[in-house]
């Protein structure tokens, strides 16, 4: 099952290595150190006060909602959320960080030694390792253009809570990467504790690259990658800093250890040297704020608020709805869409096969159209309800029914009305039917002949005709049945 | 009678009973100021404006019978607390210019009593000195001898108070920086508890050992205002959330039966015999009035001043990383790039004890040397304040002199930082532990004022400001006053 | 131990602290004996002894509530700043 990756010029195998670091905006009201608000895009500065700014004289207060909001990502990854945790300073200067340091965590992080389950493509689950969880806050950020000789700092951004993911080095591919990524974000949603937006920088990554001779123990040396902002880079990203690396050390060369920012025009990894000189962060611990302390009630009560998670719900969808691993686990990617289904579940009295047919196909085709999220699909689950009943009681066929969808979809309309308008109601009636294929029958004596001579194959050629005849609105199995007996003469 | 000489409470009466008015209560002391600071430069910024704005209030709230005893009593800020609307320039280059969009809690609170405004004290640069020689400002100078200098940093506070420019000031103290100058300068000041009074607005040297205040000629004196300081702060994350008990209202005179621990490290030594002598009397004093003397040993208070040395620097490289010519503060002309703008700000923002305790700490955090010098010195503050408890077992209260040496003359400890920090060689110690500790005039050496050190457990400000009260009851050194200055 | 006047120069650096030639000279002497000075820890044995960041042992960090509690004041906020284009704090620019 290990994926290797050959390289092109020696045809030597190489095993890549990955870990990756994932920033996640917690969607708290405030920052985490001061009572500003934290929307995003608001007029430059608008939302950066005095604690933000770094301003003389000025202290940070911890955000108890960020402090709830790591917690439950903590009890969600299986890990051990700290009883007591310590913040610290990691000192360099850059002009988006007000204070001359970052208020993060180091020694003591407030969630250690956790895991995630993530389903491969090939239906294989791997656990990946989550080391460590920690709280920090964010910078501001820099604008380069149209200031002339000069950079423009806005600090609305500086202060928001992040909640900094560290995974263990436990990828051995792009893919495996993407879908621990995914399966981080779709955890943070179903925790309400990250909006999850990669175009906001909401949910952001920084993926940590090695590659090393199959059979080498020992880690090869690795580069950080930096700016991935969405899952497509991603993959991308690390594809193009494998083959360089595989390259530079096939033609005798060394990886250095350093930051790389991926440039997603150029779809290449390049040095960041300006961030490399001298990186010695001098990490103490913050003596503005003191230890924090969790109590194992407050733990409890966060174990109580927890939400069913992706995992549970796919095993229940498999387990009670008879849906395949693969299915529950689309099903489950968001919890707007496992909500979605499990209303048409409801309101279908049953039928979840059919459901999350629709709903994994027809429906998931229609929002990938027009670009919408499941919470503003056209039809809802009642909706596409009233179009399964229609097909489970033989009214319109299964092809006829993607039909009438569309009409909802893009006209409002219920099922019940499409169908009517349109006269797509299958023809249930044998009396109608039958006069159909006799129609069929006298039309073509050549091949009614032929058929009854032994030519079974002709049975298709009779059941196109008749459905074309019938304007497609013959109840398959019914005409069937009528053609096998007619024919037969 | 003169209004500079009256205690707080003489003045409070004063204002309550009509005898005279904030106003002029306040023109009294402006004056005052104008016609001294001159010489004495213990204000970096005076505030007259301000002084008879405050003072109107406090006078309309008089007449409405509504003040308290502050209402109307006037006071000097150590340069350090933010003032919205008036500069505060921690007397460094560096915020020459600036003036903070907001009020320091001690500030606040103290406003929100009906005190009036002086000005803004001088101090060493960003507190980092014990001679006041650091400020961007100038020395300030000692009223008992103006060749001399008044300690530090906290040095524009004593001397206003000394000079009676003002009835009371507040201070600072992150290693005896209010005690230190407290004794150069004849006057009483405590350093409360770590946690005691907010630090929220106080321009931060170290953060974890730095504590606000009160400086002025008694132990009563002091009692009046920190009880108004002090009180648990929301924005100031290590503010303590105990009550605050109504300090002057317990300075009972009497220490019958007060065990003092005599902190026999704080003899031995390089202390000078006239000043062991002097403390030695001032122990007499209340032997005379039934306490106890009890022999006490903290055997590695030699180490404070190493470790502080460590620690204050440590956190201070880290405070001051947010002074960046960016949003505030000095920037340099022209930067050519960015790595130009932060060091030639900085460079130029800072002078040379601010930039010598920058790069210390910078070089103690730094990969390879925190764990020999950082985290040791945490093990080590572990160890003086588990010494400070254990004599506390033994004894209510310790003593010991306050600093080595009287004030000395300006210019006199040159570029060897060591003979400096040895100055605060005996306060250090309770800034580690966090322990309240409090100097108060004990005679004087050669014309020149000594105090006597009073050390306490965590929030036993009461038992400290009481045992310095009785001390003042039977002792009149707190109510010399320079000639010059009567 | 001793520090050389590069040791120095790298510490400033890493400080952002332009020194002059004197001021390079000076601070090598007194970095050197303040090392020196905060050395004489290292003689002792602070086995066991449990690192102390804060005075006082038994507190513990505060939470506040996430409430909004600030409205926007950039422009009092900002008259300190000495270049300001469109409310952005100016840089020398910044090049990644």
């Amino acid at each position: 099952m290990a994926e290797y990756v050959k390289s092109a010029t020696t045809g030597r195998d190489w095993e890549v290595v990955i870990g990756l670091e994932i920033h996640a905006q917690l969607a708290t009201r405030t920052k985490i150190f001061s009572g500003s608000p934290t929307a995003y895009g608001a007029p430059p500065n608008s939302q950066a006060n005095l604690v933000d700014l770094g301003y003389p004289g000025v202290l940070p207060v911890l955000n108890a909602e960020a402090v709830r909001m790591a917690i439950r990502f903590g009890l969600a990854t299986g890990s051990t959320v700290a009883r007591r945790s310590v913040f610290a300073r990691k000192n360099y200067f850059y002009p988006d960080l007000p204070k001359g340091y970052q208020i993060s965590q180091y020694e003591k992080p407030v969630v250690e030694h956790g895991s995630i389950d993530v389903l491969l493509d090939d239906g294989v689950i791997k656990t990946i390792g989550i080391t460590r969880a920690h709280l920090e806050e964010d910078a501001g950020k820099s604008m380069h253009e149209g200031l002339g000789a000069f950079s423009g700092i806005d600090l609305n951004r500086a202060g928001t809570p992040l909640l900094e993911i560290v995974s263990e080095p436990d990828m051995r591919s792009a893919k495996e990467a993407v879908a621990y990524l995914k399966k981080i974000h779709t955890l943070v949603r179903y925790l309400e504790i990250c909006d999850g937006n990669m175009q906001e920088g909401s949910f952001r990554c920084d993926a940590n690259v090695s590659v090393r001779p199959v059979g080498q123990e020992k880690l090869g040396t690795r580069a950080e990658l930096k700016n991935i902002n969405s899952f497509r880079f991603v993959e991308k990203a690390i594809h193009f800093e494998v083959a360089r690396q595989i390259e530079l050390l096939e033609s005798g060369g060394k990886v250095v250890q350093e930051t790389r920012l991926y440039d997603s025009a150029r779809d290449e990894t390049r040095s960041m040297r300006s961030k490399e000189e001298a990186n010695d962060y001098r990490y103490f611990p913050d003596p503005d704020l003191l230890p924090l302390v969790i109590s194992d009630a407050e733990v409890e009560a966060v174990r109580a608020s927890l939400p069913e998670l992706p995992d549970e719900k796919a095993a229940r969808f498999c387990r009670d709805h008879g849906l395949s691993v693969y299915d529950a686990g689309v099903l489950t990617s968001s919890r707007e869409l496992a909500a979605y289904y499990e209303a048409v579940v409801v309101a279908a009295g049953g039928e979840p096969k059919l459901c999350a047919n629709w709903v994994m196909g027809e429906i998931a085709g229609l929002l990938n159209r027009d670009n919408l999220e499941i919470t503003a699909a056209r039809v809802d689950a009642t909706a596409l309800v009233g179009l399964l009943r229609r097909i489970i009681d033989n009214t319109v066929s299964n092809k006829l029914a993607k039909e009438v969808l569309l009409a909802m979809w893009d006209e409002g309309r219920s099922a019940d009305a499409v169908i009517e308008a349109k006269g797509l109601k299958q023809i249930t009636d044998s009396g109608a039917l039958e006069a159909v294929i006799r129609q069929v029958i006298e039309a073509n004596p050549e091949q009614v002949a032929g058929y009854r001579g032994g030519k079974d194959k002709l049975f298709g050629f009779f059941v196109g005709q008749a459905m074309k005849a019938s304007g497609g609105k013959a109840n398959p199995g019914q005409l069937n049945d009528l053609l096998k007996r007619l024919l037969a003469g | 009678m003169s209004l500079h000489t009256l205690s707080i409470a003489e003045l409070a009466s004063g204002l309550q009973q009509k005898q005279f008015s904030a106003t002029e209560l306040a023109r009294h002391f402006i004056a005052r100021g104008e016609a001294h600071n001159g010489l004495l430069n213990a204000y970096i910024t005076l505030t007259p404006e301000r002084a008879l704005a405050d003072a109107a209030l406090a006078d309309a709230r008089l007449a409405r019978g509504e003040g308290g005893v502050l209402t109307g009593i006037p006071l000097a800020q150590k340069d350090i607390f933010c003032t919205d609307g008036i500069r505060t320039t921690c007397a460094s280059r560096m915020l020459d210019g600036f003036v903070a969009p907001y009020d320091a809690t001690v500030v606040e609170r103290l406003a929100a009593a009906g005190t009036v405004l002086l000005g803004k004290t001088n101090m060493d640069e960003f507190a980092m000195g014990s001679s006041n020689e650091t400020s961007y400002y100038g020395p300030v100078r000692n009223p008992w001898d103006t060749a001399r200098v008044p300690g530090g940093s906290s040095g524009g506070s004593a001397a206003v108070v000394a000079a009676r420019l003002a009835p009371v000031a507040t201070g600072t103290d992150t290693g005896g920086s209010i005690r230190q100058p407290a004794a150069l300068t004849g006057i009483s000041g405590i350093k409360p508890t770590y946690g005691r009074v907010s630090r929220y607005g106080m321009i931060a040297f170290a953060s974890s050992l730095d504590q606000a205040g009160i400086m002025a000629p008694s132990a009563e004196d002091c009692a009046l205002l920190l009880e108004v300081m002090s009180g648990f702060d929301p924005r100031d994350s290590t503010s303590v959330d105990v009550p605050v008990p109504a300090y002057s209202k317990q300075l009972t005179p009497s220490v019958q039966g007060l065990r003092i621990g005599v902190v026999r490290e704080f003899f031995e030594g390089g202390l000078d015999a006239a000043n062991a002598a002097l403390v030695k009397a001032a122990l007499q004093v209340y032997v005379d009035q039934g306490a106890v003397l009890v022999d006490v040993s903290c055997p590695n208070m030699g180490l404070s001043v190493p470790t502080y040395y460590v620690v204050a620097p440590a956190e201070c490289s880290s405070n001051l990383s947010r002074f960046d010519g960016v949003r505030f503060g000095h920037r340099c002309e022209q930067p050519k790039d960015l790595m130009d703008l932060y060091k030639r700000s900085r460079g130029e923002g800072f002078g040379a004890e601010v930039k010598r305790r920058i790069m210390t700490g910078t070089y103690l955090l730094s990969a390879g040397y925190y764990d020999a010098y950082y985290l040791k010195a945490q093990q080590v503050r572990q160890l003086i304040s588990r010494e400070f408890a254990a004599a506390f077992t033994q004894a209510d209260v310790l003593v010991g002199p306050t600093s080595p040496t009287p004030a000395f003359p300006l210019g006199n400890q040159g570029d060897d930082p060591i003979t400096m920090y040895l100055n605060d060689i005996y306060t250090i110690g309770a800034n580690l532990a966090g322990l309240p500790a409090m100097s108060i005039p004990c005679g004087f050496l050669q014309g020149l004022p000594l105090g006597l050190q009073l050390i306490g457990p965590h929030f036993t400000e009461s038992r400290l400001l009481a045992t310095a009260h009785a001390y003042q009851q039977a002792t009149d050194w707190h109510r010399r006053v320079p000639a010059a200055y009567v | 131990m001793s520090l050389t006047r590069r040791d120095v120069e790298n510490i400033a650096h890493l400080a952002r602290l332009s020194l002059s030639d004197a001021e390079l000279s000076v601070a090598t002497a007194s970095l050197t004996a303040i090392l020196a000075f905060v050395d004489q820890l290292s003689a002792l044995d602070a086995t066991g002894l449990e690192p102390m960041a804060h005075p006082l042992p038994d507190q513990v960090q505060r939470l506040r509530p996430d409430v909004v509690t600030e409205t926007d004041q950039h422009v009092k906020y900002q008259a300190n700043a000495s270049q300001l284009e469109a409310a952005l704090y100016l840089v020398p620019k910044v090049i990644e």
